[in-house]
């Protein structure tokens, strides 16, 4: 037999304002199986909970429900005093009288009348309650970190000098990012490379840090604490255990004219390469699209001059398998491709070029050694126009619909370095708006205006066309004044939108994690949770939840290490209880709770069966990992012979508020 | 069509914990009416509600069932809500078969924020089932109260 306690909770006059609640607590004592109803001024208040721990002991209560404000609120802390009294905190239900009723209802009739209702219904509910206890589920104490540009650098950094275990998984040759391609960042104008090398080499260094260069993610199975991830070692034809990063096969490979994406794609490099010289590991790369050994077998001069002996033609991927405890993405981003921009020439005319071309064009280890020069026929360019938003803000369906958020900045940036170095060219930037929100940014835009006099110009490019004596015209409008412009341009420069990259949402499948219509992910909490994911035990760095500068990038790199660390640091992790459970006995082993389940926390198990006659018999049934659901219920709905349930909100404890709600 | 003002109608709501709940919630703490027939259920999503559960509360006696959950591709859970739009269009085509009016029966998106459109989709509701008057369609005529 239950034996129910009721309290009934004024809340000031929050509630006993507009609801009777000696009433309600009078109409709810006559409920079968309640044995004490009892009203208090404020029930969450010390003397209130300990009214709650009394009743619990005194009268050796089976199950409490409080008639008070929201379960949201105050369900924790009744649930402790439960605890504390030794009662299963999953024992108490609460009836919102508040949000739900004293606070909508100004007629008091009627608000008490609902109020009691409410109340019935969690009695309901409550007679059905059974004891849970939360699983406690192990730590792995290592952290893996998907992405080794700055971001994935900095997470690892940060995660290690806590004194974890941390694995950067880095798809290049080499980690860096895109940051390693930057010429200067803004808005102080330091060298990018001077400032990330130094922090590559940390990594490196660091006994903690293991880099898994040239590698990908293959496959992520299991739960918070407790993943296990297979990474996919792609042959680089080199053993990274002897090559000494020297050098000297990058120089005698015959293979000359492979694009080198470092320098996007402006200059060559050989078959075999080291992507930049101070590429973290420094080790070479053979490239299989190209290298003639390994196309048809003829060739091997890099074996023959490589004295430590690495070059190993016959090496295939390798994959490693390792548990982590949590799980850092840090994928990062990418310029969108420009075939859909053909009114700005760029697929065909080189001296069109994308911002992060211009970088490699200006920075002295890129293919003109740091002179600006047009790509077409090396000579100096005297007026050059950038466009800006070309792709992102877009509503034609194009491009994307949303702010790069960086472009701006590093066209003042590019701007002003443009005008300090050679005086003597134009340059025009095209804009919709310059959005310069950031610490010293709106500043250091102002000086490109005003200092270096670059022409700021508001309106859109409308055509490019590149005429035959070399130069280029670039046909836009000035909004401002109202009028048409043709500009004899030397070079153009178009501001691509970023967009995640393209690896990121095979990722998402595997680490089960939310995504944007964009690709970029789905922080937890917009406002609070800004570098979780919504999948327990990922977290998100840099890039790959939306456009991000440097500052920002390296700011959530450090607050997604916090919170990995955070996690890091607990032995054991307690599991929510309230989760599916499947009655072995009903199962006929259909798998259709198994495809709904978005966490893949539902597994098929043969087991063996008593029959009749002692006979047995191997059925398949499901199973659920409790660690790894999270309790939607999708797979209740879905099991058409019941044999799914819910724990805290079961099939009969749902009915029995349904009833008491209609009757 | 005569409308019956003395009929109150019992009115059951599914809502889910992460979004319409905390929409629920904010409306009474932004103190906007709605009637008092609505009786909140708290499910964890959306996707918990059974379509058993909707045609148990209309045998029970109940005139109308509104599952509010979060906003498509807002899920707490990811897809929940999806599965729940699609449950409800199916159950959608048993109750045309019964004979039950489809407004009767309501899916509608709430999120944490929009206490504002909670309490006036309820306004609405009500005032919709209040129209049709009592359902005598599915009630199991043993639970009508004496």
């Amino acid at each position: 037999m239950q034996r129910i306690g009721v309290f009934v909770c004024h809340c000031g006059t929050n509630i006993a304002a507009t609801v009777d609640v000696k009433a309600v607590a009078e109409a709810l004592g006559h409920e079968a199986g309640v044995v004490i109803s009892q009203d208090y001024q404020y029930m969450c208040s010390e003397s209130g909970q300990n009214l709650v721990k009394n009743a619990i002991k005194e009268h050796k209560l089976t199950g409490v429900v409080v008639c008070s404000c929201s379960p949201r609120m105050h369900e924790n802390t009744f649930r402790k005093a439960a605890a504390s009294a030794g009662l299963n905190p999953y024992l108490v239900e609460i009836a919102n009288i508040r949000e739900q009723c004293s606070w909508i209802h100004k007629d008091i009739a009627s608000a008490t009348e609902k109020a009691i209702i409410l109340g019935r219904a969690a009695i309901a509910k409550v007679h059905l309650n059974t004891p849970l206890t939360s699983m406690e589920s192990p730590v792995v104490k290592r952290a893996l970190v998907i992405g080794g540009g700055i971001a994935g650098i900095q997470t690892a950094l940060d995660i290690a000098e806590a004194g974890f275990e941390v694995d950067i998984v880095e798809k290049e040759p080499t980690i860096g990012g895109k940051m390693a391609q930057i010429d200067k960042t803004f808005p102080t104008l330091d060298c990018a490379a001077c400032i990330l090398t130094p922090k590559m080499v940390e990594a490196s260094q660091n006994e903690k840090i293991t880099i898994h260069s040239f590698s990908e993610v293959s496959d992520v199975k299991g739960f918070v604490g407790n993943f296990t991830v297979t990474i996919k070692k792609k042959a680089r034809y080199v053993d990274e255990t002897k090559c000494t990063g020297c050098g000297l096969c990058t120089e005698k490979c015959p293979m000359k004219k492979v694009p080198n994406e470092f320098n996007m794609g402006l200059d060559n490099r050989r078959a075999v390469y080291i992507p930049f010289a101070q590429a973290v590991p420094k080790v070479a790369t053979i490239d299989p699209n190209y290298c003639m050994m390994l196309k048809n077998g003829k060739c091997g001069v890099c074996s023959k001059v490589c004295s430590a002996g690495a070059i190993d033609y016959k090496q295939t991927d390798r994959f490693v398998e390792q548990k982590y405890g949590a799980i850092v993405v840090a994928t990062g981003f990418n310029p969108i491709k420009l075939d859909k921009y053909d009114e700005f020439a760029y697929s065909y005319c080189p001296d069109v070029v994308t911002s992060l071309e211009l970088e490699r064009l200006m920075n002295a280890a890129g293919p003109n050694g740091g002179t600006l020069l047009r790509p077409s026929d090396k000579t100096h360019p005297h007026t050059i126009v950038f466009v800006q938003c070309v792709g992102s803000r877009c509503d034609d369906g194009k491009g994307k619909q949303y702010c790069s958020k960086i472009c701006c900045m590093y066209t003042a940036k590019h701007a002003m370095l443009i005008r300090e170095k050679y005086p003597d060219t134009e340059v025009y930037v095209f804009y919709i708006d310059v959005r310069t929100p950031g610490k010293n940014f709106d500043e250091f835009y102002r000086r490109a205006v005003e200092q270096y006099n670059v022409h700021y110009i508001k309106g859109m490019v409308g055509k490019v066309s590149p005429k035959a004596d070399g130069k280029i015209d670039v046909q836009a409008s000035d909004l401002l004044a109202g009028e048409q412009l043709h500009i004899n341009a030397d070079m153009v420069v178009l501001a691509a939108a970023i967009e995640p990259d393209k690896t990121a949402r095979p990722l998402a499948t595997m680490l089960t994690t939310q995504m944007d219509t964009n690709d970029f992910f789905t922080e937890a909490h917009p406002k609070l949770r800004p570098v979780e994911s919504a999948t327990a035990g990922i977290f998100l760095s840099g890039a790959c939840q939306g456009p991000k500068d440097i500052p920002e990038t390296v700011a959530q790199a450090s607050a997604a290490a916090a919170k990995a660390i955070g996690l890091l640091c607990k032995n054991s992790i307690t599991c929510n209880p309230c989760v599916a459970h499947s009655d072995e006995l009903m199962c006929n082993g259909c798998s259709a709770c198994e495809k709904v389940c978005p966490y893949g926390a539902i597994t098929y198990q043969d087991k063996e069966f008593r029959m009749p006659n002692r006979t047995t018999a191997v059925r398949r049934v499901a199973s659920v990992n409790p660690a790894v659901c999270q309790g939607c219920g999708a797979c209740t709905v879905a099991c058409p012979s019941g044999a799914m349930d819910l724990n805290g909100f079961s099939n009969s404890q749902i009915m029995a508020e349904v009833d008491a709600i209609c009757k | 069509m005569q409308v019956n003002e003395n009929f109150k109608p019992v009115i059951v709501a599914f809502c889910c914990n992460w979004c319409s709940y905390a929409g629920a919630d904010l409306s009474g703490t932004n103190r906007l009416n709605y009637p008092a027939n609505v009786k909140i259920i708290r499910v964890p999503c959306s996707c918990r509600v059974n379509p058993m559960f909707i045609l148990r509360a209309f045998q029970k006696g109940a005139d109308g069932v509104i599952i509010c959950g979060c906003h498509p591709g807002d899920c707490h859970y990811t897809s929940g809500n999806y599965f729940t739009r699609r449950r409800i269009t199916l159950l959608y085509s048993m109750l045309d078969f019964l004979g039950i009016e489809r407004k009767r029966t309501r899916l509608e998106w709430v999120s944490a924020a929009e206490g504002a459109k909670f309490a006036s989709v309820m306004e609405q509701f009500v005032s919709d089932v209040q129209k049709l008057g009592p359902n005598r369609r599915l009630e199991d005529l043993r639970c009508r109260k004496q």
